[in-house]
């Protein structure tokens, strides 16, 4: 019990007891709302008996407002508590000051309005189509200043890149290379036996590998694992300041942040197809040989047949691409990251699928570009 | 009068390397305890071990009499809403507003509903005089003044009667800083608060702590301002007759 209600004809008589404070807020909430002061037209509260916190204080400021807005007078008996004075003064003084107006809402179906919403959506577009261009000549800039001097290359941080991305890589591209050469063997097997052209698996799974998924699997895993990195580690610089500080000492941010991850997967990237298409084609072998029974030498006599002198580069060269694409969008991300941590996990989530869309949209560039050219 | 905060034979290492070595001290109700040190003689570790955050390698930690070394976690939440903390860089949630932020310790520890969450929090934030307009801005939209101010306000959400602060008014400038030793004053005054605090503001420990502890060699020594300022310990000599403090004292007419 918090407080207990005494009533004489229109005048009420509350009298408090307990600690009104915040771990038991709930509780008085609750019993002030079963208070009823219908047609009364005086209030007088007796709080001798009662401790406050600043939030019980509160709530019973918040009940006596209501019944002054009701058309109760309300009153203490005795002094009001210390506290209810420090709200009444808090209150108070910021009433005097200036309310900040509401926020104009934009009114629908307002010709001007939705004018105005045109030209600032259209100018936002224009910005964004504008940041990447502005992002790839800085980065143009750092390299091609980094370039003359083997100094600026920052060999180390290029190398501990390639570690990150490439060479800790390795299990994992090795094993997806693996795993879809023996789906490719094992689809294309079961659908060419009715042919009777199962030698023909053979031309499947080496100009596949080695022309597009050797390299496309390998750019799409390194997306999710160094893509996601490159933006959170440069989004955490950011919200550390680190990045401001660079820029305050004086050292370009795109040349030691931004360059030498770009490098570092542009080595790493190629490299890893390789071995995405060594792993590939002995899975396609091994299962070659489990599946259709067919000797190695042979694999081997009609994989050399199947290929062209271009097949292994017409894969090799979209590598750097994908890495630079890669590279770029994830450190892109990473330096847009502003204010939260909120941020951070939309832009590293923003670089992965940005990265990966890019990725599959420069490999059907490819595609197309090769077919034309007809290699 | 019972102690807020009394501290005793607390060890704290970190490998070979010895913190705190048999630390005792003790803070009275409704005093304002303003703790010293050098940086490294292990502020943040005391603080870390007075919260609960981290676990004393011995000795003993009371609040308001009850020892938050023996405590399982469920006890240990009910402690915690029983005194506010601000943190160095104000350590506000950046994905919430200002409002939210102070909500949030309320929305766990208290059931109401949203009406009261609402004006509660926006008594709290104009109490610690804020702006109202600051409610909806993020942390990153605030000045470190009102990032101060902010983090106080979020530590007051519970109405604690103790606070814990940590450097309250490092970066702030002298005008700022002025102005935030006397809101902790003020409400330390009138809500009848223990406020504990880390500092190495000269002018807040001379303007407003009415009990000094300095941490060195491991130990807390603890006595009024005037005592430790006479100290021979040469740390302290140094720290309080050095040519920073003489100008203070000038000033201040100590």
């Amino acid at each position: 019990m918090y407080c207990t209600l005494q009533r004489q004809a229109e005048e009420l008589e509350l009298s408090l007891h307990g600690h009104w404070q915040a771990a038991t807020l709930r509780d008085i909430h609750a019993e002030l709302a079963s208070v009823s002061l219908r047609g009364a037209s005086q209030l007088h509260v007796a709080a001798a008996d009662a401790s406050f916190d600043l939030s019980g204080a509160w709530l019973l400021h918040d009940f006596l407002t209501q019944a002054t807005a009701e058309g109760i007078k309300a009153d203490f008996q005795g002094t009001t508590p210390p506290v209810l004075q420090l709200i009444e003064r808090t209150l108070k003084a910021d009433r005097a000051a200036p309310e900040v107006d509401e926020t104009s809402q934009t009114v629908w179906l307002d010709a001007a309005a939705a004018v105005e919403g045109l030209g600032r959506r259209t100018v936002r577009l224009w910005r964004h189509l504008d940041a990447p261009l502005d992002f790839m000549g800085r980065v143009s800039v750092a390299a091609a200043r980094a370039a003359p001097r083997v100094k600026q290359w920052r060999l180390t941080s290029v190398a501990r890149h390639v570690y990150d991305t490439g060479i800790a890589a390795i299990p994992i591209v090795a094993l997806i290379g693996f795993l879809i050469a023996v789906i490719l063997a094992y689809m294309g097997a079961q659908q060419l036996r009715k042919f009777g052209a199962d030698i023909f698996v053979v031309d499947l799974v080496t100009v596949g590998v080695l022309r597009e998924l050797g390299v496309l699997l390998t750019a799409i895993i390194v997306a999710g694992r160094s893509g996601s990195a490159f933006a959170a580690e440069i989004g955490a610089m950011c919200l550390n300041e680190e990045v401001d500080a660079l820029r305050a000492i004086g050292v370009d941010p795109y040349e030691v942040l931004v360059v030498p991850r770009l490098l570092g997967l542009m080595i790493a990237l190629p490299l890893l197809t390789i071995i995405a298409d060594v792993i590939g084609l002995t899975g396609g072998a091994l299962l070659c040989h489990l599946l259709l029974d067919m000797p190695l030498t042979q694999f081997l006599n009609r994989a050399n047949e199947a290929i062209a002198s271009t097949t292994f580069w017409v894969g090799m060269v979209k590598a750097p691409i994908f890495a630079l694409l890669i590279a770029i969008s994830g450190t892109w991300c990473g330096l847009r990251v502003r204010g939260s941590s909120r941020q951070l996990g939309r832009y590293t989530t923003l670089a992965v699928v940005e990265s990966i869309f890019l990725v599959i949209l420069a490999d059907a560039l490819f595609a197309v570009i090769f077919m034309k050219m007809d290699v | 009068m019972a102690a807020a905060v009394e501290v005793r034979g607390l060890c704290n290492t970190f490998g070979r390397q010895i913190v705190h070595r048999n630390l005792d001290f003790t803070v009275e109700e409704g005093v304002i305890f303003g703790i010293v040190g050098g940086s490294g003689a292990g502020k943040s570790v005391l603080l870390r071990s007075i919260l609960g955050l981290q676990k004393p390698r011995a000795g003993s930690v009371n609040l308001y009499g009850r020892d938050i070394t023996r405590m399982s976690s469920a006890e240990l939440r009910t402690v915690k809403a029983g005194y506010g903390v601000t943190f160095q860089e104000g350590a506000l949630f950046s994905a919430l507003t200002v409002l939210q932020n102070i909500q949030l310790p309320m929305i766990e520890h208290l059931h109401l509903p949203r009406r009261i969450l609402d004006e509660l929090a926006m008594l709290k934030l104009k109490l610690v005089g804020l702006r109202p307009d600051a409610a909806g801005k993020f942390p990153s939209q605030l000045s470190g003044g009102m990032v101060k101010r902010a983090a106080l306000a979020r530590a007051l959400a519970l109405d604690p009667p103790l606070l814990f602060l940590d450097e309250p008014t490092s970066g702030l400038d002298p005008i700022g800083a002025q102005a935030f030793d006397d809101l902790v004053k003020n409400l330390q005054r009138q809500l009848n608060l223990t406020v504990v605090m880390i500092t190495h503001d000269l002018d807040t420990l001379f303007g407003i702590c009415t009990r000094v502890g300095v941490l060195v060699d491991g130990r807390m020594i603890s006595d009024t301002l005037a005592n430790i300022a006479r100290s021979p310990q040469p740390w302290i000599h140094a720290y309080f007759q050095g040519p920073r403090a003489q100008r203070r004292r000038v000033d201040h007419g100590a």
